[in-house]
This record gives C-alpha cells, structure tokens and sequence, in this order.
C-alpha cells in the first residue's frame, strides 16, 4: 500500500468526519486573524469537541498561552503549527513495533474491549492485512459468551479463507484460547489472533476472566500474547480513558486499535491515553469491510485532524 | 477521594463563607467547577456553554439559604436544571394506535440494539404483551442469528428473516406475519449505520415509512462522547425520533451524552440498559442520570437495590445505632454480610459518588467470598470492647487477634485499615449535603 494512497484513502475517508472541525479550524487560521484570547478559545472549543478531555486540552493550551506570552507565535500559522505539535507530542512514545514475527512460533494477538467497540470486525480486518503480507493466519472464537459471536467469527473466516478454531457457546473461553494455541502450533501458523468477548473494564470477575485467558495462552505458547490490541471505539468520549487504564490493569495492552474514524466522531481522547499510558495506537478502523483497516502513524493523523 | 462536584465546589466556596447573596463574582468560579465537571462528563461543549448561562442567570442574586452553604446551593440549583433538562420520569413505551404495535430501533455500530430489542421483547411480554421480533439487519455477519438466539433463550417469536432480503421488506412482511400469529408488539431490529450515510439512513426512512412504528427509537451508548449531539440530531432529524434507550449504563461512563441528546432532540429517554443480561433493562429516572451527570453517584439505583435485599428494619436499627455510637467494627462485619447479597460488589460500587471507576483501589476493601470469611474470623476474635473502639487495638491485641482467627498481623492490620478508611468516608458522606436515605448504609 503506496502512502500516498493510504493518505489519499485516509483523508477521503476521514473528510466526511472532519468537515466540522476542518472547515472551523480553516476559518479561524486562514482568516489571517490576530491571536487573541477569543482565537485561543474558539480553537480550545475545537479541541475539547474532539473529546480529547479537558485536562489534556488545558495542558496544550497553557504551553500554547505561554509561547504567544513569549511571542514565540507570529501568526496565526505558527499558532496552528505550535498546536500540532504538542498534539504529536503527546502521541509519540517509545514505539515497540508491532511486526507480527516470532521467530519461535506462531505470534499471538490477544484482542480485549468493551461491548460493540468493533473487536471481531477488527480482527476480520486484521486477518486481511496479514494474509496480504504473505502470513498465515488463523482466528481464535473465543468469545463464547454473545449470541452468535462464534458464527460471526466464522462467517468473516470463510470470507477471508482463514481457520477458525472455536468451541460450543457458552464454553470456557480459556480452553479455546488453549486450543487455537495447540492448533496454531501443529499447523505451523504465523499468526494467531484471539477474539475475546466485549466486557465492561469495571467487571471485575471478567477481567479476571481475560487474565486466566492470557495465562493459558502463556502455558502452550511462551510468552504468548505477544500483543494485547485494546479496540477503543473514537465515538467513545472520557470514558476510553478509563477503559484503557483498567485492560491495562488487567492485561498489559500493547497496542491501541480506534475504530469507527469514518464517521463524524474525532476519537481525541487518543491523545490523552497515549500521552497517560504510553500504549501506541497500532491501527485505525474507518469502515465495515476488511479493507477499512488502516496503521496509525501519529503525524498523519494530526495532520487529518487539521487539514 | 469524592473528586465530584459538591467536593469540588465545596473548596471553592470555603473562600466565601459570610457572603448572603451569590453575586456574578462568587459563583463565577464555582460556575468554572460546574463547567469541568460537565465537560468531563463528556456533556456537549455547546451544550454546557448554554446549560452555565441558565444556571448563573438563575443564581445569581439569589439570597443564599441559610441552611445552605453556597456551594450546596449552587448544586441545588445545577441539579434542578439538570433535572428539568433530562425530562420528566420515565413513561415507558406508548403503543397507543395500530395493532399490532410497532417499534423500530435504530442506532450507530455496537451501541446495542440487538440486545436491547430482546430486552425490550422481555419487558414487553412482562406487561402482558405478545412480543415478536424481527431481525432486520442483514448487513452485520451472525447480526440474524445473534437475535434469533436471544429470542429462543426468551421463548419469543423471532422473524424467520431471509439474508438476502430487503430490509423494507422483511419489516413488512413481519407485522404481517405478527397480525395473522395474533403477536400484537413487532419489535425491529436494524443494521447499525452511521448518521452521515446517506443510503443506510435512507433505507430507515422506508421502512419507517413502510411499517409506521408507534415508537422509533435511538439506540445510544452511554459511554458517547462529543459527537452524540451529531448522532441524536440527525438520526431525529432524518427519522423523527420518538424516544431515546442509554445503554451500558452499568459502566463507569458519566453519561454526559444522555443531556446532550436531549437537549438537542427534546426526546425522551424511555429506558437504561444496565448489564447484558436480557432482565438488565430499566426505566428512566432523570435524577439519577442527573447525579450521575455530577460525579455523585447513582445513589438512588443503589437504594432501591439495598431496599430489594437489606433487611429494613435490621437497617434502621444499625443506622440508629450508628448514629448513637458511631459506626462499629461490628457493624462493618454486618455490612459487608449484608452487601454481599445485593449483588455484584463492582455494580453496587459503581453507584456510590466517587467510587466509581476506582474499582481497583477499592476492591481491597471489598473482599472477595474468602476475604469476608477471613474478615468475619477477625473480628470475631475481637473482643465487644476491641470492635467497639477500635482504637484501643495495640500490637499486642492485634497478635492476639491474628492468632485468634488464624490470619496474620497483616490481616489485621489491613482490616483495621480499611475500617478507618471507611469510617473517614462514612464522616464525610455525613457531612455532606446529599443525606444518606433511609434504609442504605454506607459501608
Ligand atoms: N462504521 C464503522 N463501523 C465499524 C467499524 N468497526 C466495526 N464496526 C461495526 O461495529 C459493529 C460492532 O462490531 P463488532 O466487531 O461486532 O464489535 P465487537 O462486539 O467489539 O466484536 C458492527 O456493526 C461493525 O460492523 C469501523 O471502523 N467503522
Ligand atoms: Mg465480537
């Protein structure tokens, strides 16, 4: 996938979402306006209505405050460009990339989230883009517990011509988890990855639950997982945060996946979760179907934000 | 430990004390509290900016109560407002008109419609209606087979919905089949979309147009953030909404979304969906998603469940007790019994102010079944004295104590811990304005 393709794609898509914040920040910017307090604010506005969460606004906008105070900002430009940056600041971290390679068997991917955040759809997505890159893959239902989960898992493993290893419903999902691991090892896959059942974070005896999953998995593969992807939904508002900070807790998550970037929703609080957790967005979801995965690169996505 | 908004307010207003009158000055401030909080609910940035300008026009001037401080008066005053703004009690479903009665769900991706219309099914046939549901989503893969199954767990009538079908058509065909099986409730359920694609809002229209629902209803998820004012507005815009479900209240979400759709919709909310369970389904009561709102908690939740479990007249007692000899370990023994029969502890703390979202930090002051035995044996190796006033519990006492239930010091000096913890709330839960009702104690 070209780049220029992936940002044409990714702009094409996310123009429909940004149109709102796009066009204001055009008008206040382009206007050629002085930097004033009510331009401070406006654009303040813009970012707290991308549910980046006051806090982190207010950070921004100190440092920001600051440097105008200093006349570090002649125009309303470097204004813009000032911003961006501190955004890109906060979203950058010491990136372990994801490469989806153990040289010691199958690589496993761990997927947790909350109820309808777009977990299985994401992995069917997953599925996509690995087998593009040449890996074998195979998927784990181990969400026993919705209606109809494992039929949804399945139906995108046909799509996909992927294996599906799955149990009856309501079976434990940790004895799946260990047989996708037994299965994955005998058919010498590349990659695994492990559906898990929507949970709220606060539930305790299901974060329990995806502990023992984990555990299980460690036991037939060493150090499986290999990546936690926590899918965080960008429709969600200050409540992401917490979601992140308690799988975290549960299950140290690797990586990030923020779904639903194709509708209006900004997914903001992004930002404040990297900057907090130190957890690197790995993809973005902007559609329904298996090609609507993305790879999240930081500077690129302020950049969509502001264009 | 309560970072909600009476805490809040309640620092800013120390300042304040003495002044009779709130004056735009004194509250300007508390106004900012209000507005944090409001945004950190992820309430709209629009929304909260008109939602300050009512509440500064209406307190400012005012004489400030003298049972009242002026924080507790802001408060009463944001609450009201909120409460006014989140609309009256709930008023159920009204399928009033055609037989058999329609209600057509809709919403964006995972915000629940699937559940919620089994629910609803569920709900429906309590009341004595004859539910019958109809998959209308054929877009999701398993979407059908996931409401079949959810009606065979139910026992209720499912659509034998074609894959390949129209939506427009399978919502027809179903109230057709409803009417001749005598079903008098069709309940729709329909792909999730996104309020800016045009074809799939489109297709609502038709089958709206289509079936004439008494009832169309927008299903949310509690947790939205800024956009469900764009959510609400077009999807009652496009559709005409008729009503508003909240789901997956039983999280630790704020739930500033359910006051933005409602003041850009003016719908309202009908019912909270909190758990996946098919029975976790509620009416709507706006004071609480109100306190909620707040950072207060869901107190009211809490007490009707404690009233459904608690022994009440075992409850007033201790709670004069309380009051008379303050709260002992004995009765932290009782509590504890007692909580463990209202449920979930993570759901019941969830509703209490401050408490939720920090259910790690507090889950140590919950035990589990084995903890609260190991409690239990501690302070039975107490003597009344020692669970009286704790205070008088020295190293010594604590080996003794140790000893005695077969726990180690640690036990118990982990125990008396988080007793003092909870005696420090139970003082500050006293102190503030929002009393304890009658019946629930804080544990
Ligand atoms: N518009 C949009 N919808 C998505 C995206 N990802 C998932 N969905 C939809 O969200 C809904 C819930 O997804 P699902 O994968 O079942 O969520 P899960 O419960 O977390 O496994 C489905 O209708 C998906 O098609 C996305 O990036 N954009
Ligand atoms: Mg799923």
């Amino acid at each position: 996938m070209g780049k220029t393709n992936f940002f044409s794609r990714l702009k094409e898509k996310m123009n429909k979402t940004r149109q709102g914040f796009v066009r204001q920040m055009d008008e206040l910017l382009l206007g050629k306006r002085k930097i004033d307090e009510e331009l401070l604010e406006e654009l303040e506005e813009i970012l707290v209505m991308s549910d980046m969460g006051v806090a982190t606004v207010e950070e921004i906008f100190d440092e920001v405050r600051n440097k105008v105070k200093r006349h570090e900002l002649q125009d309303t430009e470097a204004l813009k460009d000032a911003i961006k940056a501190l955004i890109q600041e906060k979203l950058s971290q010491p990136s372990t990339e994801l490469t989806f390679e153990n040289p010691e068997g199958p690589f496993v991917v761990l997927v947790v989230g909350v109820n309808g955040v777009g977990k299985t759809t994401t992995i069917a997505k997953l599925a996509h883009f690995l087998k593009a890159k040449g890996k074998k893959v195979m998927l784990v239902a181990a969400d026993t517990f919705r209606a109809a989960a494992i039929d949804q898992l399945e139906i995108w493993g046909k799509r996909l011509d992927v294996p599906v290893i799955k149990h009856n419903p309501n079976s434990d999902p940790s004895a799946v988890a260990y047989d996708g691991m037994e299965a994955a090892l005998k058919r010498d896959i590349d990659v695994v990855i492990v559906d898990t059942a929507g949970r709220l974070h606060t539930k305790v005896n299901l974060m329990e639950e995806l502990k023992k999953i984990r555990r299980v998995m460690s036991k037939k593969i060493p150090n499986a997982p290999h990546e936690v992807l926590l899918v965080l939904d960008a429709t969600t508002g200050q409540n992401a945060l917490s979601q992140a900070k308690l799988f975290n807790e549960a299950t140290p998550v690797t990586g990030i996946a923020l779904t639903k970037l194709d509708g209006t929703a900004k997914g903001g609080i992004v930002v404040s979760i990297v900057n907090e957790l130190q957890i690197p967005v790995r993809f973005i979801g902007i559609g329904e179907k298996m090609e609507d995965l993305r790879p999240f690169d930081p500077s690129e996505f302020v950049e969509a934000l502001f264009e | 430990m309560f970072d909600n908004l009476s805490g809040r307010l309640d620092k800013v207003f120390k300042r304040l004390k003495g002044y009779g009158k709130l004056s735009e000055e004194n509250i300007q401030e508390g106004l900012r509290e209000v507005r944090l909080a409001l945004l950190e609910a992820d309430v709209n940035y629009k929304v909260v900016k008109e939602f300050i300008a009512r509440v500064k026009e209406r307190a400012i001037g005012q004489e400030v109560m003298e049972s009242l401080t002026p924080a507790q008066q802001v408060i009463k005053i944001v609450h009201e407002e909120l409460v006014s703004l989140l609309g009256g009690e709930a008023q159920g479903l009204n399928l009033a008109g055609q037989t058999p009665a329609v209600i057509l769900l809709a919403g964006l991706q995972g915000s629940g419609k699937t559940t919620t219309a089994a629910k609803l099914a569920r709900w429906l046939r309590s009341k004595g209606r004859r539910p019958y549901l109809v998959p209308a989503d054929v877009y999701r893969p398993a979407a059908i087979e996931q409401l079949t199954t959810l009606g065979k767990q139910l026992d209720i009538d499912t659509h034998p919905t074609e894959p390949g079908a129209r939506p427009v058509d399978i919502a027809r065909q179903a109230v057709g089949k409803a009417s001749m099986a005598g079903l008098d409730t069709v309940i729709i359920d329909t792909a999730g979309r996104l309020h800016i694609d045009e074809a799939l809002m489109q297709e609502l229209k038709e089958i709206k147009e289509a079936v004439k629902p008494q009832e169309t209803i927008l299903v949310a998820d509690s947790m939205t953030g800024q956009d469900a004012v764009n959510i609400a507005k077009s999807f009652d815009g496009e559709l005409g909404i008729t009503g508003v479900v909240l789901t997956k209240v039983e999280g630790d979400a704020r739930g500033g979304a359910a006051l933005s759709i409602r003041s850009v919709t003016g719908k309202p909310i009908k019912f909270i969906g909190t758990g996946e369970k098919l029975d976790a389904l509620e009416l709507y009561h706006p004071d609480r998603v109100a306190n909620r709102i707040l950072g207060m908690g869901d107190m009211l939740s809490l007490i009707e469940k404690a009233q459904d479990t608690i022994d009440k007249k075992r409850a007033l007692e201790l709670q004069k007790k309380i009051k008379k000899d303050g709260f002992t370990l004995e009765d932290f023994r009782d509590q504890l019994r007692q909580l463990r029969k209202m449920g979930s502890l993570e759901q019941i703390i969830s509703m209490i102010p401050g408490l939720a979202g920090k259910m790690k930090q507090f889950k140590h002051m919950m035990p589990d079944e084995r903890e609260l035995k190991r409690t239990e044996a501690i302070i039975d190796s107490m003597t009344l004295e020692e669970r009286r006033n704790y205070a008088i519990i020295n190293a010594s006492r604590r080996k003794r104590i140790a000893k005695g239930s077969g726990t180690t010091i640690q036990d118990v000096n982990q125990l008396l811990k988080n007793y003092a913890q909870m005696q420090k709330m139970l003082k500050k839960m006293r102190k503030s304005k929002f009393k304890l009702p009658k019946g629930l104690m804080p544990f």
